[in-house]
């Protein structure tokens, strides 16, 4: 009797304990999601669409969010908590949320000449150490770099052999000797880079991702572009087998020749005074006739706008961004001197 | 393919950060500007840049670029600036305080979406306590739009991946103190960002109190571009080094001790050490007997 009194008693001081403050419980019609590697909660229930559109909006959001942070913080209370180097911590589980990487996976580096020799060979790599003992200095000194052993600036003197050519200059031959073994070692990297290119374990560069929207003639074009893009204007670019010859993109600048025939010249500058001493604006034919056909598909659309609507739209016809035609007479000016 | 070959000790190092790596860095965020912009959104923009530091980085000149015409530029600046993320703010007559969230992979556009701001409040105008730069924040995303539209879900994805900081394993429980939070209803957006309170509440948890910190958006969904799927597998690939290795024959009764089979070799009978029994030994004089010289030593052998 007496300890079922007490256990009461505890109960009692319990619950006036946590009465003082505030519960942590929330309760929700529906669970929510979380991924707590990455501290994300999704609420999946109901919003009240009206009390957003009030003034009370701030508030409503605030007992919202607190409660679902709430609903957080308890989850993330309930792993094992670890007093460490001051501060208390929980471990996260791994993350839930698939998000994209920022580059690609690294690829395996494809082994050089050398390393797929040494392997078929069973040669071990060897750790070689950076300090050498110097005999001639009894000292120990880099194998390479600044203070080097056998650095080749110290060698003052080179004594030359019988079956030496005499004219030779053996300093000059140690420098270039050096610089052919430089370039060899050089020329063997970009081999192996390109042999590496070659098998494909090297990554293509991602096309842009706007060239999907690319239609076949814009594809077309742009792959003229590239064709010309290159120093000496696309003269030696190599063609496919079966390649249509390439539209003719843009206009050739024509330069007529300094003399003429005899009367040609004359001519020419007539024709332009002509055009210059002409009143009214000149009529460019070509831009004339597809402006007519372009007003008319632009007529014919808005007709069948207002077939549709029926109502608004009365003027639809005048499309904004269309330049009225005019040949300018300083143009022509221009073109004379 | 691009070969460089880093001259010096530093650019190796330089290249070596920039370089693919199986476990990536957190994402740094630019934030761009348009060629015309509000001052309202260049508000926005140094709130959010504020929110995303340190991996941030702020351009402060004008561009007058447009991301959805063409990405070019904005490809560039990731490439200049090491950053996948990006935040582009414009505006004009008929897109308003236009802020775009976009992220790349490899550098090249993924997926971008554009959002119009429609009410804004700055972080100034609130007086709570500011969050600490560097903190990983918690995600509240509130609304069923966010599972059910698809623009929506890839919005809530692209938010997650602006926001969510550093992947970590542990997080220190003092540090949870801020909450950025995205209601979705009736096609707007709302942007909270709340500093977290933690208060005693007679049990182990404690009791959450919220204050805002800002700042506060509200939005609308405007132009999106989404990643093809398979430019989007693509990207989220996952290293196969990394992926958690199968577990063989390894598993757990109800009582949740562990259970697993082992493959031994076969066992040598004539390794086995059994009992010594007097009766057993050889005498001495008869073994001197039988083998002189060659079976001196007692050793048995296979």
């Amino acid at each position: 009797m007496e300890a079922e009194e007490e256990s009461m008693d505890v109960e009692a001081i319990l619950s006036a304990h946590q009465s003082k403050f505030k519960s942590t419980e929330v309760n929700k019609e529906v669970e929510l999601q979380f991924d707590l590697g990455r501290l994300l909660a999704t609420d999946l229930n109901e919003i009240e669409a009206q009390s957003l559109k009030t003034k009370q909006k701030d508030g409503y959001l605030l007992n919202l969010m607190r409660d679902n942070t709430q609903l957080l913080i308890n989850e993330i209370w309930k792993f094992p908590v670890e007093n460490n180097d001051g501060g208390i911590s929980v471990q996260l589980p791994s993350p839930k949320t698939v998000l994209p990487r920022e580059k690609p996976i690294p690829k395996e580096k494809e082994p050089t000449k050398w390393e797929q020799f040494a392997q078929t060979k069973g040669i071990a790599k060897k750790k070689r150490s950076k300090m050498v003992f110097d005999e001639k200095s009894q000292e120990w000194k880099p194998r390479w770099g600044y203070k080097r052993i056998n650095d080749p600036k110290e060698d003052w003197l080179i004594e030359v052999p019988d079956n030496a050519d005499p004219y030779e200059d053996p300093f000059e031959k140690k420098s270039e000797d050096r610089k052919e073994r430089i370039a060899k070692n050089e020329y063997q990297r970009l081999r192996n880079i390109a042999r590496a290119d070659k098998s494909g374990r090297v990554k293509a560069p991602l096309p842009p991702a706007y060239a999907a929207k690319l239609n076949k003639h814009q594809v077309t074009h742009a792959l003229g572009m590239a064709r010309k893009s290159t120093a000496s204007i696309g003269k030696f670019t190599p063609k496919l087998s079966k390649e249509p010859a390439a539209k003719s993109a843009g206009k050739k600048s024509k330069f007529r020749p300094v003399v003429g025939k005899k009367g040609e010249e004359r001519a020419l500058n007539l024709e332009i005074l002509k055009k210059m001493s002409k009143k009214t604006d000149i009529l460019d034919v070509k831009k004339a006739t597809s402006k007519f056909i372009s007003d008319e598909h632009e007529k014919a659309h808005a007709e069948k706008q207002q077939g549709i609507r029926k109502k608004k739209n009365k003027h639809v016809s005048h499309k904004a961004g269309k330049k009225p035609v005019k040949l300018m007479k300083q143009k022509a000016r221009r073109k004379k001197r | 393919m691009d070969v460089v070959k880093p001259k010096n000790q530093r650019s190796k190092r330089a290249l070596e950060k920039r370089a693919p790596k199986l476990i990536e860095n957190p994402k740094t965020a630019m934030f761009v500007r348009g060629g015309h912009i509000s001052q309202i959104v260049t508000d926005v923009m140094t709130d959010l840049c504020k929110l995303k530091r340190p991996n941030a980085v702020l351009y402060r000149k004008k561009n007058a670029t447009r991301p959805f015409e063409d990405p070019t530029t904005i490809e560039f600046f990731s490439q200049k600036s090491d950053a996948s993320l990006f935040m582009y703010g414009s505006h004009n007559k008929k897109r308003p305080h236009n802020i775009v969230f976009g992220r790349m992979f490899d550098h090249h556009l993924l997926d971008m979406i554009e959002l119009g701001v429609e009410q804004y409040k700055p972080m100034s105008s609130f007086t709570s306590i500011k969050s600490s730069v560097g903190i990983k924040p918690c995600l509240i995303f509130s609304g069923d739009s966010f599972e059910t539209e698809p623009n929506y879900a890839k919005l809530k994805n692209l938010l997650i991946d602006f926001f969510h900081g550093s992947d970590v394993e542990r997080v220190d429980l003092s540090s949870l103190e801020t909450v950025i939070t995205f209601t979705v209803s009736d096609g707007k957006i709302f942007m909270r960002v709340y500093h977290i309170a933690l208060k005693k509440s007679g049990t182990r948890t404690p009791r959450v109190e919220l204050e805002e910190m800002g700042p506060s958006l509200d939005l609308v969904l405007r132009r999106t571009h989404i990643a093809s799927s398979e430019l989007f597998k693509l990207a989220t690939r996952r290293p196969k080094a990394l992926k958690p290795k199968k577990e063989k024959n390894i598993s757990k009764d109800p009582f949740g001790s562990k259970l697993a089979r082992i493959h031994m070799t076969r066992q040598d009978m004539k390794q086995l050490k059994t009992r010594r029994v007097k009766g057993l030994k050889r005498k001495r004089d008869t073994a001197q007997e039988e083998g002189e010289g060659t079976e001196s030593s007692p050793k048995r052998q296979n």
